[in-house]
């Protein structure tokens, strides 16, 4: 009897399907599990603090600070006292009300910040009545931590990656901290280390509700490499004050390492600006200021004229090219004629005769201007000998960027023979035409870092390092990493070079750098420099240019010292030099009276000159 | 006596009983479950209420099942009346839950008349059908089964609780294990089959299929010589036509968009993972996830979530699939089908008819709930919200069918007196 088997068969039937709906859900689709686990499983990350920077001498630098964001969740709010939390988080009524209505429309379950990167001195007063506040709560956050008021140009500094930098790099995380500039961009895969993972189980409003499978899958973020700088704290801070309210910028090297011992720019700001509250404030009044750019590396970024320091790589150009010997002598009548009606300015007097190492201390104008000729002349034509003179001077790390560890730099220029084809046209230029390159002006442009580092090839006779900021302890990795560049000169010609760079600040222009004990040898510069005032070309006041190096034995320093409208060398550039030098081999400056009168010295009005839209005297 | 009843009584299904009490009891808890959260017999966690409610119903079964049989018999049109009654009383002192007046609030419980109607219904129709001389066939006994079985699904409408009303339409297997005529199931499920069609093609096309099917089925019954009025298959032909186009229009014009959506999920000609659609995709998910040997006891990420709605009631199963995987939820799945296949094995060995339509009205409602509840959190079948039977949380639906089997069990053991 059919009847019978009705209900029957509608129950297998039911049952068949069952199953076979289990089979293709469970079984043959694993999409769902995904699915399950993008529900309800939230990856959220751990991030290790970023690693510490410390100086050569192993001083701490940058060190990382708590900081504490005041969150709240608009579900769990009850009321509260208001005034009490304004007073804490020095906002208006208004602005409050406006962030809670914004975390209450983004979200009333997920916590928003209210307040952000609150000190730990002022959470901590306010951490005690937080209990009365219902649905609020402190985050805490790790931010950047100086020690030093100092080396904001080296250091950079580090803010929350943009969306934009996500696109592109996929193992960031919105809100995560990022290196902007200097040690901590080149430096940022090693100072962030890997971060780690921590699972939570969601529930199906997106809140939190514990942990997931007893954090069995959980990874353990890797602690980040600390780094050691070449640095020397205390140089760099004494020259900071040494460069105070002036412009310009020093370069500190240890010529036969390529290390960086000191990088000042003038003007800076303290790290310190880049933290907390007030971070984007200060960020804008520094980018806005065009005039002092507090921004702008001066020891990286500033490409100058180089001056007389240049004629000591004309002299070594000359004398490995057999052009001149050291006995060669020329004359100086307060300058010369190197072309009909053209005169050279020069302070010796008239009918002097030098041979090259007083051309040297007395920076004779005529003496490397006619040299420079020569060097022009030597080969068939011009040009091939412009070149030849260009390609000894890329040897020593100018016209190109130096490739030093920082992500910032100016390639400063050498002009060549198709620069000035371009500019005069072919054959309608002559060695007078370029004669300005002989004393360091004309189209030659240097930074301070590629300044100093070719009085570090002098010093090292013949070769450098490149300069570099982070200390490698292993020898063997840092002799491949930063192997000698040598020049095209010989050794023996840098001696002559040298015994002239002494005799400066013996019996020259730079006596006052003279530091009884040291053997120093410097040279040097004062650069004529203009500028476009209401549309005409304007001569300012001229830069102030010292190079040096000490002892002159074994040399342990070498410098470039730049002061930007500072008159002649001797006058800033020089006496800081010395005093650097004085502090870096001795420990202490003796010449307090000079120190004084450096740290006190400004050059505000100078600079102010041509802004007060007066007529105004230079070189006072 | 003792001895002989314990020796008579249906111990597999007992035990299956016990199986699926205890394995729901498991995954409510699961599904309430919180970090350090209550205990498990906890009277204020659901799991707790759920278990001294099942604690309740061990302690009636002896009373139940030393009842005399015929007791049933004899009061069951009274059980009727006074679940009636309990219907109607609920538009005065029901309570107004979730926009439905199931409920009487009885001191922190929640009593659902609908449920213990199923029984009665069951019983009356049983007494009124083992009656002398009455044969459901027949057009005056069948209006007057009707009237039994419209009248609590009218009261329940009311209410309006449309899920468990539609589940007294499963007493028609009854009726047609009891000589309703075959013609009428045939006529429902081709109104199911056009019904569906029609929403899943176009009119034209259904239309064309009946026109075709019909016409082959004439031909051959012609070339078998069957006797045949084919004036039968044009008003068939006719009324499907009628019929495809009138749901088109219905479906369309008259039904709310809330009743289109639930078919149109189910069918799958629209997918809406957030709206309508989020119970029935985050219960696939959570079955889905469960994988062949599922997540553990309380390690399920949905079921911890609370991603399904209504997870320890209606939607228990997808806990199940989670948290036990193919494995357990194929168990359950099968664990009904013996159920009711054991049931209706017994039923057919009764002698008194009372008893075996009983028995088979028990099945039924067994069948019904356990194909439109599974059906539904497998995305079968639409939301209709009606417990899965002994698994489900819910007092009264556990009281209710725990009732019923003691009542099954009693006139079971009870063939030969």
């Amino acid at each position: 009897m059919i009847r019978k088997y009705i209900l029957l068969s509608f129950t297998l039937g039911t049952t068949l399907v069952f199953l076979i709906q289990l089979v293709k859900l469970q079984i043959f689709n694993p999409d769902y599990n995904d699915l399950s686990l993008n529900n309800a499983v939230e990856k959220r990350p751990i991030y290790p603090t970023r690693g510490l920077i410390y100086d050569r001498n192993g001083k701490l630098l940058v060190a990382n600070q708590p900081v504490y964001d005041l969150m709240v969740i608009p579900e769990n709010t009850s009321s509260f006292d208001t005034l009490e939390l304004l007073s804490f988080l020095e906002l208006s009524k208004e602005e409050l009300k406006n962030r809670l209505i914004k975390a209450r429309r983004f979200s009333t379950k997920k916590p928003s910040s209210i307040g952000r990167q609150i000190s730990k001195e002022k959470q901590a007063l306010f951490k005690e009545k937080i209990w009365k506040y219902a649905g609020f709560y402190f985050q805490k956050k790790t931010i950047r931590d100086y020690t030093l008021p100092i080396a904001s140009n080296i250091f950079g500094y580090t803010s929350e990656i943009n969306s934009f930098e996500l696109k592109t790099k996929s193992d960031y995380d919105l809100g995560e901290m990022i290196g902007r500039q200097g040690i901590e961009k080149t430096y940022e895969s090693k100072l962030k280390g890997k971060k780690g993972f921590e699972f939570f189980q969601k529930d199906r409003f997106n809140r939190i509700i514990g942990t997931f499978e007893e954090g069995a899958f959980d990874q353990n973020p890797e602690a980040p490499e600390n780094l050691t700088l070449t640095i020397d704290a205390e140089l760099q801070s004494y020259g900071t004050a040494l460069m105070k309210n002036k412009r310009g910028g020093i370069v500190v090297l240890e010529p036969q390492s390529g290390e960086v011992l000191a990088l000042v720019t003038a003007p800076s700001y303290d790290p310190n600006l880049m933290l907390g509250k007030s971070r984007t404030e200060n960020f804008n009044t520094l980018v806005n200021d065009t005039l002092a750019k507090p921004l702008f590396d001066r020891g990286l970024q500033a490409e100058y004229a180089p001056g007389s320091p240049f004629k000591t790589l004309n002299a070594l150009i000359a004398l490995q090219e057999n052009i001149i010997t050291p006995t060669t002598l020329l004359s100086c009548n307060q300058g010369h004629y190197y072309a009909r009606g053209a005169f050279m300015k020069c302070h010796c007097p008239t009918g002097t005769t030098n041979n090259l190492l007083r051309g040297i201390y007395n920076s004779c104008n005529s003496y490397f201007a006619k040299t420079y000729v020569k060097i022009l002349e030597n080969d068939e034509s011009t040009a091939v000998s412009l070149d030849r003179w260009k390609t000894h001077l890329e040897k020593f790390g100018l016209g190109n960027y130096l490739g030093y560890d920082l992500p910032i730099g100016k390639r400063g220029f050498i002009p060549g023979s198709d620069y000035y084809d371009r500019w005069y046209q072919k054959g309608r230029w002559g060695p007078t035409t370029v004669i300005s390159n002989a004393i360091g002006q004309g189209e030659i442009l240097t930074t301070p870092i590629q300044m100093a580092n070719f009085t570090a090839v002098i010093a090292n006779r013949g070769y450098y390092i490149k300069p570099h900021f982070r200390k490698i302890k292993d020898k063997k990795i840092k002799d491949s990493l930063y192997p000698k560049n040598f020049t095209l000169i010989e050794a023996r010609h840098f001696e002559t070079v040298i015994e002239g760079m002494e005799e400066v600040v013996e019996k020259g222009t730079a006596r006052i750098a003279k530091i009884p004990g040291i053997a120093v040898c410097g040279k040097t510069g004062t650069a004529e420099n203009f500028i476009r005032l209401n549309g005409e070309k304007t001569q300012l006041t001229d830069h102030s240019i010292f190079v040096a190096f000490a002892p002159k034995e074994d040399p342990k320093i070498a410098l470039a010292v730049f002061v930007e409208n500072g008159y002649w060398g001797a006058r800033w550039a020089a006496p800081i030099a010395s005093l650097i030098i004085e502090k870096y081999l001795n420990g202490t400056v003796k010449r307090s009276w000079l120190e004084d009168r450096m740290i006190n010295g400004s050059l505000m009005t100078e600079y102010m000159k041509p802004l007060s839209g007066m007529p105004f005297e230079i070189n006072e | 006596m003792n001895n002989s009843l314990l020796y008579r009584l249906d111990w597999i299904s007992l035990l299956i009983y016990l199986l699926l009490v205890g394995f729901g009891l498991l995954n409510i808890y699961s599904s309430t479950f919180q970090e350090f959260g209550l205990a498990f017999s906890d009277l204020s966690a659901n799991s707790g209420k759920q278990f001294w409610i099942f604690i309740a119903c061990l302690f009636v079964m002896p009373f139940v099942l030393y009842l005399k049989s015929n007791f049933f018999e004899h009061f069951s049109y009274l059980f009727y009346a006074l679940s009636i009654v309990g219907l109607i009383g609920l538009f005065i002192f029901g309570q107004k839950i979730a926009g439905a007046t199931s409920w009487y609030s009885i001191g922190g419980f929640g009593l659902q008349p609908s449920e213990f109607a199923k029984i009665t219904t069951a019983l009356v129709l049983s007494e009124f059908l083992s009656g002398i001389q009455k044969d459901i066939s027949k057009r005056n006994d069948f209006l007057k089964v009707l009237f039994f079985i419209l009248l609590p699904v009218f009261l329940i409408l009311l209410q309006p609780d449309a899920g468990s009303a539609l589940v007294f339409f499963a007493l028609f297997f009854v009726l047609f294990r009891e000589g309703l005529h075959l013609k009428w199931l045939f006529l429902a499920l081709g109104i199911l089959a056009v019904f569906l069609a029609t929403l899943l093609f176009k009119p034209l096309i259904v239309c064309a299929a009946c026109v075709f099917i019909l016409f082959t089925a004439l031909l051959l019954g012609r070339k078998r010589r069957r006797k045949i009025n084919p004036r039968l298959y044009i008003i068939m032909g006719v009324s499907c036509i009628a019929f495809s186009y009138s749901v088109d229009f219905i479906f369309n014009s008259v039904f709310e968009q809330r009743h289109r959506d639930r078919f149109n999920i189910i069918l799958g000609l629209e997918t809406d993972t957030r709206g309508i659609g989020y119970n029935i995709n985050q219960s696939k998910i959570a079955i889905g996830s469960g994988g062949f040997s599922g997540k553990g006891f309380l390690n399920g990420t949905q079921t911890k979530g609370g991603f399904v709605p209504e997870q320890h009631t209606d939607y228990i199963f997808s806990t199940i699939g989670e948290e036990w995987g193919f494995l357990g939820s194929s168990c359950v799945v099968l664990l009904f089908t013996l159920f009711i296949f054991r049931i209706i094995y017994r039923a057919e060995k009764q002698t008194s008819a009372f008893r075996r339509i009983y028995s088979y009205a028990f099945a039924s409602i067994l069948y019904f709930h356990f194909f439109i509840n599974i059906g539904m959190t497998l995305g079968l079948v639409p939301t209709i919200g009606i417990p899965l039977p002994f698994i489900s949380y819910g007092g009264s639906s556990l009281m209710a069918f725990s009732l019923m089997f003691f009542i099954y069990l009693n006139l079971d053991s009870n063939r030969l007196t």
